[in-house]
C-alpha cells in the first residue's frame, strides 16, 4: 500500500510537471480498487498496462485490500472523498452500495441498456435499474458437474448429460463396508457448499418451478416444484441404497480431492485448487438436464462500479475505463490469466473458448443461468443447510421443513427491503 | 513551574502518581471506554457498516427478545457455562491433586498437561474435528466400526454436538486451571496435615475439613476466570463448525459467535451491538453473583 501510495504520488508529481510543459496533454489520474487475490491483480495490472498505452492522458493507480478489510475500507473511504473512482464488488453486495450513495450509474449514452442486455450474458441484468446500469462485469462464474474419470472408468459409467444417468453413475460408484458405512460416496452433497445454490437455481426450476417471484423479493419455492427438488436433494443421501452422505468427509470438495468421491457439483473458481491436487484425474462436464432437456444454472460475479467521488474528468476517464475492463479484450486477457469465464457470449462462445475441455462447461452453463440476488447470501444459505437438517437429523416431512425455510426467508428478505 | 514549586510534597506525589498514570487511563480510554460506549450507542441505532447510522430506540433489543435463535444461542451458552465449568474444575483439581503427591516424572507430566494450553486453539479444534468425522477418515469413528460397534454422530446431531466441542475446549483449559490448584495445594502449611495426622483423620476428613476450605480463594478464581472464559467461547466453536457456523440448527452457537455473524456476515451492526450488550450484563452478572457466593464470611 505505502509503495501503492509514492508510485502514485511520484506518477502524479511526473504528470504534474508535464502538463506543465505540454499544456494540450491534460492528464488524469483515477484510483481503482479491488481485493488482494494474486492472479486478479496481476491481470488487473495487465488491463491497466493497455489501457494507460491505449489513453497516455490517463493513469490508474490500483490498490488492494485483504478480502476481510475491504468492505469496511470502501465504506470509510468514499463518503471521505479519499476512496476509489472506480470500485470492484461482489454482485450481491450492490444494493447496499446503492442505497449507502457510494456508487453513481453507468452513462446511458456510453452503456445504454439495450446494448448491454444484447451483448452481455442474460444474468447480467441484475445490475440493471430502470434506464441505466449501475455496474458490470468483467468476468463470470458458474457451477458444472466434476468427476473423476478414475472412478468412472473402474465403474464403467460414462460421464452423466442427465440427472437419471447421474444418480444411476453415482450408485454404480458408491461403496460401502461390510457393517453398511459408506466408504466413498457417487456424489458429494452439502448444503453447506455450493449445492444451496444448484438447488435454488437449478433443482426448483428443473422441476418446473421458480424459486422467485417479484425480482427476487418474493420466495415462490414452496410449491410442488420445490417439494419434488427437495425429495430429489434428499432422497440421494436417505433410504436404503443412497448414493451420498451430508457431511461425507467433513467438506464435499475434500471428499473429490482425496478421490473418494465421483462426482461433484462446484464452480468455475474451484479449478484451480483441484489442478494443484496431485494423482487426481478429473474432467467436468455440464450440470445434468432433466430427462426432458431443462437446464439451468447459477452464476455469480464480481462488477466494476463508478463511484460518487469520481467527478469531472475523473468521471470520463472512469467511463473510458469502465469500457476497456469490459471489453472483449479484457475478458479474454482475465479468462487467461484468471480462469474466470467471459461475461459476454462474443468472447465466452468462441469456437476456442466453449469448446475448451475445461471452461467450456462452464461457458455453455452461462447462456441458461440465473443470479439469485441475495439480500444476506450467508444467512439465506443457512436456511437452506438448516431445512435438510430439520429432514435429516429430526425426522420432519420435507413439506413441513419446505415451508418453514419459505417463510424464513421471506421474513429475512421483507426486513432486508423494509431498511433498504 | 512556579505553581509546581509552591505546591506541598503530598501535592507533588500526587502529580507524579497521575503523570504515570496517564499512559495506561489514556490507554484504557481510547482502546476500552470510548468503544464500550460507542458500542452501547451503536446498539440503540440501525447501521450496515456502509451508509449513515438512524436511530431505532429499542427496535434492536425489541428484536433481540422475540427472537427464538437468540433464546436458543442463550441457552447453550449457558450450557457452556453449567457443563464446562464444574467439569473442567473437579477435573483439575483431582489431577492437580494426584499430581502433587507424585513424584516419578513429576515435570514431565505436569508438561503434558499443560501442553494443550499452549497449543493453538484453532489448529487443536481442527484436529479434533476431524477425529469426530464418520468413516472413512474420522479416527473415533474408525475404532467403532473396526470394532464392529455403529457409528456416533458426533458434529453432525443436534444432541452431540455441543458436549463434542465442549471436550476439547476444557481439555485446552485444563493445563493452567491444574497448575493453578497446584499452587494453592502447595501454598497450605505443612503444620495443619502434620497435626491431622497426629489426631489420626481420616484422608476424607483431612481433604475436606483442611485441603479444600483452604483452596477458597484458587476454587473462586479458577470459577470466576473458567466462568468468564466459556461464556465468551468461540475459536472452539467456530473452528469446528466452519461451514455449517454454530452446528446444526444452531445446536452448538454460543452468544458470541452469533455476534460475530450478525456484524461481519449480516452487517447488522446495530443488532450486533445489542447482543454485544446482552452479553456484558450476562458477564458483569454472572462474576458479580460469583464473588458475592463465594466471598469470605
Amino acid at each position: 500500500m505505502i509503495s501503492n501510495k509514492l508510485k502514485a504520488m511520484s506518477l502524479a508529481a511526473v504528470t504534474s510537471s508535464a502538463a506543465l510543459f505540454a499544456s494540450s496533454a491534460q492528464a488524469v489520474e483515477i484510483e481503482y480498487w479491488q481485493y488482494f487475490f494474486d492472479a486478479r491483480v496481476t491481470a488487473m495490472e495487465q488491463l491497466i498496462e493497455n489501457f494507460e498505452a491505449a489513453n497516455p492522458d490517463i493513469t490508474v493507480t490500483m490498490t488492494h485490500f485483504p478480502y476481510a478489510d475491504y468492505r469496511t475500507k470502501v465504506a470509510a473511504a468514499i463518503p471521505a472523498g479519499e476512496g476509489p473512482d472506480v470500485v470492484q464488488l461482489f454482485y450481491g453486495w450492490l444494493n447496499d452500495y446503492v442505497a449507502a450513495d457510494l456508487i453513481q450509474p453507468l452513462p446511458a449514452d456510453t452503456f445504454s441498456t439495450a446494448m448491454v442486455d444484447e451483448e452481455f450474458f442474460p444474468m447480467v441484468q441484475a445490475m440493471k435499474d430502470g434506464d441505466n446500469y449501475w455496474a458490470l462485469p468483467t468476468a463470470v462464474r458458474s457451477l458444472a458437474l466434476f468427476y473423476n474419470e478414475r472412478l468412472l472408468e473402474e465403474a464403467g459409467v460414462e460421464p452423466p448429460t442427465t440427472l437419471d444417468e447421474m444418480v444411476a453413475a453415482a450408485r454404480a460408484m458408491t461403496k460401502k463396508d461390510g457393517a453398511g458405512n459408506i466408504t466413498q460416496v457417487g456424489m458429494t452433497a452439502g448444503m453447506t457448499a455450493q449445492d444451496h445454490h444448484w438447488w435454488r437455481e437449478v433443482l426448483v426450476r428443473q422441476m418446473g418451478g421458480e424459486p422467485y417471484l417479484d425480482n427476487y423479493k418474493t420466495v415462490n419455492y414452496n410449491t410442488e416444484a420445490g417439494q419434488k427438488a427437495l425429495d430429489f436433494y434428499v432422497n440421494m443421501a436417505e433410504g436404503d441404497d443412497p448414493i451420498t452422505a451430508f457431511g461425507f468427509m467433513d467438506e464435499p470438495q475434500a471428499a473429490f480431492k482425496a478421490g473418494r468421491a465421483g462426482m461433484h457439483i462446484d464452480g468455475s473458481f474451484r479449478i484451480g485448487s483441484l489442478n494443484k491436487t496431485r494423482g487426481l484425474k478429473w474432467g467436468v462436464t455440464e450440470l445434468p438436464a432433466t430427462s426432458d432437456g431443462t437446464r439451468s444454472n447459477y452464476s455469480s460475479y464480481w462488477v466494476n462500479a463508478i463511484t460518487t467521488k469520481a467527478e469531472g474528468e475523473k468521471y470520463d476517464a472512469a467511463v473510458k475505463f469502465m469500457e476497456y475492463v469490459t471489453s472483449d479484450e479484457a475478458m479474454q486477457i482475465w479468462l487467461d490469466v484468471v480462469g474466470e469465464l467471459p461475461a459476454k457470449p462474443s468472447v465466452g462462445m468462441t469456437e476456442a473458448n466453449a469448446n475448451d475441455d475445461t471452461f467450456g462447461p462452464f461457458i455453455r452453463g452461462l447462456a441458461y443461468a440465473n443470479t439469485t440476488k441475495f439480500a444476506n447470501e450467508s444467512g439465506q444459505r443457512q436456511l437452506m443447510v438448516e431445512m435438510v437438517e430439520r429432514i435429516t437429523l429430526e425426522g420432519m416431512s420435507a413439506a413441513d421443513s419446505l415451508a418453514i425455510a419459505a417463510e424464513a426467508e421471506q421474513k429475512l428478505l421483507d426486513d432486508y427491503y423494509a431498511s433498504n | 513551574m512556579k505553581i509546581y514549586q509552591n505546591l506541598t510534597i503530598r501535592q507533588k506525589q500526587i502529580v507524579w502518581a497521575w503523570a504515570f498514570l496517564a499512559l495506561p487511563v489514556l490507554f484504557y480510554t481510547v482502546i476500552r471506554f470510548y468503544p464500550t460506549a460507542n458500542a452501547i450507542l451503536i446498539s440503540f441505532q440501525n447501521w450496515n457498516l456502509l451508509g449513515d447510522r438512524t436511530w431505532a430506540g429499542l427496535e434492536n433489543y425489541q428484536k433481540l427478545f422475540a427472537d427464538p435463535v437468540f433464546w436458543h444461542v442463550f441457552r447453550n451458552t449457558f450450557v457452556y457455562l453449567l457443563l464446562g465449568t464444574p467439569v473442567s474444575l473437579v477435573v483439575s483439581f483431582i489431577i492437580a491433586y494426584h499430581l502433587d503427591k507424585t513424584r516419578f516424572m513429576h515435570g514431565f507430566l505436569r508438561m503434558l498437561y499443560f501442553l494443550p494450553f499452549m497449543t493453538s486453539a484453532v489448529a487443536m479444534a481442527w484436529v479434533w474435528r476431524w477425529f469426530y468425522q464418520p468413516v472413512p477418515i474420522g479416527l473415533f469413528n474408525n475404532f467403532l466400526a473396526a470394532a464392529g460397534i455403529p457409528q456416533v454422530s458426533f458434529l453432525n446431531s443436534t444432541t452431540n454436538a455441543l458436549p463434542s466441542v465442549l471436550a476439547p475446549a476444557i481439555w485446552a483449559g485444563l493445563g493452567f486451571q491444574v497448575i493453578i490448584f497446584m499452587a494453592g495445594l502447595r501454598a497450605i502449611p505443612k503444620s495443619y496435615y502434620e497435626a491431622a495426622k497426629i489426631d489420626g483423620v481420616s484422608w476424607w476428613t483431612v481433604l475436606w475439613e483442611i485441603t479444600l476450605p483452604l483452596l477458597k480463594p484458587t476454587i473462586v478464581f479458577i470459577v470466576v476466570f473458567s466462568s468468564i472464559g466459556f461464556l465468551r467461547i468461540f475459536d472452539h466453536v467456530f473452528n469446528m463448525t466452519t461451514g455449517n457456523p454454530g452446528g446444526p440448527l444452531n445446536s452448538t452457537k454460543p452468544l458470541v459467535l452469533m455476534i460475530y455473524e450478525t456484524a461481519f456476515s449480516s452487517f447488522d451492526m446495530g443488532y450486533a451491538a445489542a447482543q454485544t450488550v446482552v452479553l456484558f450484563a450476562v458477564l458483569l452478572f454472572v462474576s458479580l453473583v460469583q464473588l458475592r457466593i463465594m466471598r469470605d464470611k
